[in-house]
């Protein structure tokens, strides 16, 4: 008995020893480059750092530039424009299509293949077509509007198309890659589930508002927090399709733009650090909010 | 009775088809315009009303961006540091799941948690500091300042762990038996029954790495260190954009992962359908 324990006792020592071993390098590169980073930039966000020389602490003082400067409300309020915007039409979009390629007619498999392209595309070079296709002299997109008999728009410059134009490019490039999340989430459940309610006479709306959505409403529910998680931190196609003194860019900026230009471009990287530090906040509380909301909404068997 | 509903049935097919092609069509039109561009002279681009096809299919403008900008370096630093990542994030994203997964350990659960709220923490908060560090090291301006931040990726350790809990446990308990250590169960027993899902975090964490734009950016500042995506925020001119050029060289940036996609749709489909799976 005594033996026995003392063997457990052994092996389960070797067991957390292998344990902690094998956690070992991804903690250790945690700890470096998250942890410590998120701290030292927490740091940062209270000193006057720049590209050179040693941060001097300040206090709240970038906290206070930033809560009196226009340029980061234009910011915030145009990042949660882009939210408003984008990921509705993402969601509805790419949920419509997933529901339409898994009816399974023909050329579903052409239809998907092509459909599907840009979620392999970089944003940089998406943005940089697009860019071409809304330039406003030479574009495609005027030149259609041109044939039409429409008038052209400058997307990119003017003020009040330019955070259009960029939502646009944004829900374009995202809905490819949303789709074949829904298509796994509707492949996934049980055809005995229409069966059944075929057999009771069920329509296709029936079916899609009784059976479709609550069984997928989990993977709704992650893939809109992604989305959103994600056009908060907007940053790829603005940078390629607006010049930063472009008349667009006030109008385009988002947090993350204007924690580029303040951090990278001009330097000033303890102010762009408190501009993180906003975004992260930001996030947390939407991720808070939206873990509520899906204890009260999603469907789970039970 | 049967006819009308079998027209109803067809019919229904037609609005599907129709909508079906409409999101095909505008989901290549950009980058069948991006090809033709690419092929025309500057005044061809520029013609109003607009050409739709190049007068002349020469290859001048890749010429052009090929000679103007190191392509080579871009493709060689863009595969490089794509294929280190993958297999760096899966050996070590691996071995910590199945840890998570199998082995009981003191505080597990909480250092397990403590990894997942990291996944909510937005990347650029880490930027700053991670760019000094780099600085610090002397790594800026190098592929390993590309390669060593994207080696620890919480959020394939938590798909990984999803993935061997789903493995029965009799397989450990069996090779146990047979004198099987810990780390043999993983490498030996676990690990090859995972292939599928390897696959799929080797694509994400790919397509991830090919995808970004603003840490390449950030810390490598001369051209021959930069990726296909950083090369080609350098295609825009400051003052003159000469599109054909930035078309040409766009396409030269996104076709290897479209080729590559063709080639294994599948397992593309799959890895990014894995993203959405839930916990």
């Amino acid at each position: 008995m005594a033996i026995k324990n003392t063997f457990m006792k052994k092996s389960a020592r070797k067991e957390a020893r292998t344990g902690y071993l094998m956690i070992a390098p991804l903690m250790i590169g945690l700890l470096i480059f998250s942890v410590r980073s998120f701290f030292v930039n927490f740091y940062y966000s209270f000193t006057n750092k720049s590209a050179f020389g040693n941060p001097k602490f300040i206090g709240l003082a970038n906290y206070e530039k930033l809560f009196h400067s226009d340029k980061f409300y234009a910011a915030l309020g145009n990042t949660f424009l882009y939210v408003l915007l984008c990921v509705p039409f993402v969601i509805a979009i790419s949920l419509l299509l997933a529901v339409l390629l898994n009816k399974g007619i023909n050329l579903t498999g052409f239809y998907r293949t092509l459909i599907f392209i840009p979620a392999v595309t970089m944003p940089a070079a998406i943005g940089l077509i697009w860019k071409w296709i809304l330039n406003y002299e030479f574009g495609l997109l005027n030149a259609i509007i041109r044939i039409l008999g429409g008038q052209p728009q400058a997307w990119l410059s003017d003020p009040n198309y330019v955070l259009l134009s960029v939502s646009a490019v944004l829900i374009w490039a995202d809905v490819s890659l949303r789709m074949i999340v829904f298509l796994a989430g509707l492949q996934n459940i049980p055809k005995s589930l229409y069966e059944a309610a075929e057999i009771d006479g069920a329509n296709n709306r029936t079916k899609f508002f009784k059976i479709t959505l609550p069984m997928l409403s989990p993977t709704i529910f992650f893939v809109t927090l992604m989305e959103i998680i994600g056009v908060f931190q907007i940053f790829d196609f603005i940078y390629l399709m607006i010049p930063m003194n472009s008349s667009g860019m006030p109008a385009a900026r988002s947090l993350v733009s204007y924690f580029y230009e303040e951090a990278f471009v001009r330097n000033n990287r303890g102010y762009g650090s408190a501009i993180t530090v906003i975004l992260f906040i930001i996030i947390f509380i939407i991720t808070m909010i939206q873990m509520k909301l899906q204890k009260k909404w999603v469907f789970t068997e039970s | 009775m049967e006819r009308s509903q079998n027209f109803s049935i067809r019919k229904h097919h037609i609005g599907t088809h129709l909508v079906l092609i409409l999101a095909v069509i505008i989901s290549i039109v950009p980058f069948l315009w991006m090809i033709l561009t690419s092929f025309k002279t500057y005044e061809e681009s520029i013609r109003i009303p607009l050409t739709v096809w190049p007068a002349q299919w020469n290859l001048i403008n890749y010429i052009t961006v090929w000679n103007k900008f190191p392509f080579l370096n871009f493709y060689f630093n863009t595969f490089f540091v794509m294929v280190v990542v993958i297999i760096g994030e899966l050996i070590i994203s691996s071995m910590a799941a199945y840890a998570f997964a199998r082995l009981n350990f003191p505080f597990k659960n909480a250092i397990f948690i403590f990894c997942l709220s990291l996944m909510m923490v937005p990347s650029q908060i880490f930027l700053i500091p991670q760019y000094d560090l780099m600085v610090k090291a002397g790594l800026n301006d190098t592929l390993i300042a590309l390669i060593l931040p994207r080696l620890f990726n919480v959020f394939s350790v938590f798909m990984l762990r999803q993935f061997f809990m789903t493995l029965p446990r009799e397989l450990d308990d069996a090779a146990k038996i047979d004198g099987c250590g810990f780390f043999g169960i993983y490498y030996q027993i676990l690990l090859p029954l995972l292939k599928p899902a390897l696959v799929s975090v080797a694509i994400l964490s790919g397509l991830s790495t090919w995808k970004d734009l603003l840490w390449p950016l950030i810390v490598n500042n001369s051209m021959e260190k930069y990726t296909l995506s950083a090369g080609l925020a350098l295609l825009i001119g400051e003052h003159t954009t000469i599109y054909p050029h930035v078309m040409a060289g766009s396409f030269l940036a996104v076709w290897p992962m479209i080729l590559l996609y063709f080639l294994a749709q599948k397992q593309f489909v799959e890895g990014i359908a894995f993203s959405g799976i839930k916990g």
